[in-house]
């Protein structure tokens, strides 16, 4: 006890670039956004010091943004689990040890192009010469597929697969094979070994990768630009279109901050009913 | 029938060069930081021994996409041992925003004639030093077209070229033959429901909007910007897409009609005959885009140069053909193909040019007009 409480001058040292980091690109950059969110719009926009809870009181005119990115990220979400899990659990359990590298590197390779451009290539696979004329060549004619909510779930769980994939297929490789085989021996159907042995042995990793594709899903904003056509709306171009159309920085940082908050408490309560659950108390989150 | 892979790569080839079309793709994406260092990307080009009055190696132009011919910068780097960096960006509010930040790092920059001033009165813009640019000859340049480059006698920035805010139609699927903006929108919320883009962009979407009750394109007027505010909430239903990067739309048959700027219509014509570009007989706008100076350029020496080069009428001819937006300087005009001067995309009737109104700064910086554009998006 004595010893911690003494200065550890090595440790400080040690620490003292990751805490440099962690205050000039983290905390100050928050509190300047905190700051400047209590203040006023200038003339030729900008900022110009002032206190005032107008911004605030003003977030309503964004309701519109609030409202798509609180429905559309929970549903690409839960959209993208939906996707993932099964290739996740194929990848670690039911692949070959020599598919399963070929396979893991598939997975990856999108993510060595720009993700502007794949997200780009959709608008003509999705446009009036891509998919829509495959349909109307067998007979579905006037398909509109680009620039609607549908597109945009669908660029969603495109981009955010493999940030899911990856996470339940660490937590699947680690289950323990000989449960599932004690599972069987013990009389159980394979969907109700699923049920009671792997699905909950791997809900850490289907945790993690909800939360992590849903922090993300939350500040996206090039996707609906992209593939919405401007006219599916996320709190991201809302806050791009403050900063750098209107100028209206205090109206920009106050629906930036609000952001936050709301991601603060969402993801608090998320931790809070996943993790104290049965069976997760005492896992790290992979 | 343009065959969609060779169309695809084609567009992948645009967006690897920084240039698809005017404030499009990359203002959307947010690209607009995401330089394309030009200079570097040219082989063959080791430098040479700077020209007589040293520029440093390294000029930085912050512009449209599509807005230069690389070939020109290769010219440059030539003469002079300076490479150009070159940024792209997606609006004029995003270079004033860019500025008013500060730290960009632009030797020249490209603003449109209605933020000039505002520059200028934030102190954000130089007065240009006439004698470093000897290619720009203000006698020599169309008088109406220039001058908003000039604030409160002392001159801001030299004129690059100029072009005018219209429609797009595919004549191959509107059969109406619309000339005028009222048409545009009652077409819009008619037969063409779902065909229709308008730009991501206050000025001309609002500007244009205005129109079809026969007002101003500049107006800031409350009632009158109501009106549009409330044409455009009952449109919105009704678009493709709110964008200004609404070439590929057209491309691929998804959009049929579209407010256009000059060298969108331009290109889009040349590649699809049947997309024709018209002028709405009720007005619009009409631009000219600016060479300016940022205060804080870390080479003014450098963006003179620069300037000075591009305004050369010969280089500025290339330049032209390239971008197909017409140019305020005569001299250039002179070494134009006579079929580009004769084409009624690049230089419409008189007729229809003198119903045209130059944007003006107090509707470029309107803040009521940033705000109604944001409610139409998120409605």
């Amino acid at each position: 006890m004595a010893r911690a409480r003494k200065w550890d001058w090595t440790a400080i040292l040690l620490m003292s670039p990751s805490f440099a980091i962690f205050l000039a690109l983290l905390v100050l950059p928050i509190v300047v956004v905190l700051v400047l969110s209590f203040g006023e719009r200038a003339e030729a926009g900008g900022y110009e010091a002032a206190f005032t809870l107008a911004q605030y009181a003003n977030l309503p005119a964004r309701w519109a943004a609030f409202r798509n990115t609180l429905s559309l990220a929970p549903t690409g979400t839960v959209l993208c689990l939906l996707a993932a899990y099964p290739l996740a659990y194929f990848l670690a359990v039911k692949a070959s040890p020599r598919s399963k590298l070929l396979l893991l590197i598939l997975v990856i390779v999108p993510f060595w192009t720009s993700f502007l451009i794949r997200t780009y290539a959709w608008i003509f696979i999705l446009g009036g010469k891509g998919i829509p004329a495959l349909l109307d060549w067998v007979g579905i004619p006037d398909v509109r597929l680009i620039n609607t909510p549908f597109a945009v779930l669908l660029g969603i769980v495109y981009a955010y697969l493999p940030l899911m994939v990856f996470p339940i297929f660490v937590s699947l490789e680690k289950l323990d094979k000989r449960l599932l085989e004690a599972s069987e021996d013990l009389g159980a159907s394979p969907w109700a070994t699923f049920r009671q042995v792997t699905l909950p042995l791997s809900a850490p990793g289907v945790a993690t990768g909800c939360m992590l594709v849903f922090i993300l899903l939350m500040g996206e904003y090039l996707i609906p630009a992209l593939l919405g056509g401007g006219k599916v709306f996320f709190i991201g171009n809302a806050l791009v279109d403050l900063f750098l159309q209107s100028r209206n920085w205090p109206f920009g940082s106050a629906v930036a901050v609000s952001l936050v908050a709301i991601m603060l408490v969402t993801v608090t309560l998320y931790l809070r009913l996943t993790l104290n659950r049965r069976g997760f108390r005492d896992q790290s989150l992979v | 029938m343009i065959d969609p892979r060779k169309e695809f790569m084609a567009q992948l080839r645009r967006y690897q060069m920084g240039s698809i079309s005017r404030r499009h793709f990359l203002g959307v994406t947010g690209l607009g930081t995401a330089m394309a260092v030009m200079g570097a990307a040219m082989p063959g080009l080791l430098p040479r021994k700077a020209y007589a009055g040293n520029i440093g190696d390294k000029v930085s132009l912050a512009t449209w996409p599509n807005y230069h011919d690389p070939k020109d910068f290769e010219k440059f780097k030539e003469l002079t041992g300076a490479d150009v960096e070159v940024s792209v960006f997606g609006s004029n509010e995003e270079f004033l925003a860019k500025l008013q930040a500060g730290g960009t790092g632009w030797d020249v920059f490209v603003p449109t004639n209605y933020t000039v001033s505002t520059h200028a009165d934030l102190g954000l813009i130089e007065p240009l030093d006439l004698s470093k640019i000897p290619n720009y000859d203000i006698a020599a340049q169309d008088a109406k077209l220039i001058g908003e480059g000039t604030v409160k006698g002392t001159v801001y920035g030299a004129a690059k070229d100029w072009g005018t805010t219209g429609f797009a139609v595919n004549t191959a699927k509107v059969k109406e033959n619309p000339t005028t903006w009222k048409e545009f929108w009652d077409l819009t919320r008619g037969a063409y429901s779902g065909r229709v883009t308008v730009h991501d962009y206050q000025l001309t979407t609002i500007g244009n909007a205005l129109k079809y009750y026969g007002y101003s394109f500049n107006s800031n007027d409350e009632k009158e910007l109501a009106d549009a505010e409330k044409l455009l909430l009952d449109s919105k239903p009704h678009l493709f897409a709110i964008t200004s990067d609404y070439q590929p739309a057209f491309r691929n048959g998804d959009a049929w009609l579209g407010i256009c700027w000059t060298g969108d219509g331009k290109q889009l014509h040349r590649d699809i005959p049947e997309i024709i570009y018209v002028l709405g007989k009720e007005g619009g706008e009409v631009w000219t885009d600016f060479y300016a100076v940022p205060k804080s350029a870390p080479n003014r020496e450098g963006g003179y140069a620069l300037i000075n080069f591009l305004l050369d009428p010969a280089v500025n001819a290339t330049e032209v053909q390239f971008h197909g937006q017409p140019s305020t300087d005569s001299r250039t005009n002179k070494l134009l193909p006579a079929e580009m001067l004769n084409d009624p995309i690049m230089y419409p009737a008189a007729d229809l040019l003198s119903a045209l109104e130059f944007g003006s700064a107090a509707t470029f910086t309107n803040p009521a007009r940033a705000e109604i554009l944001a409610r139409f998006k998120a409605a």
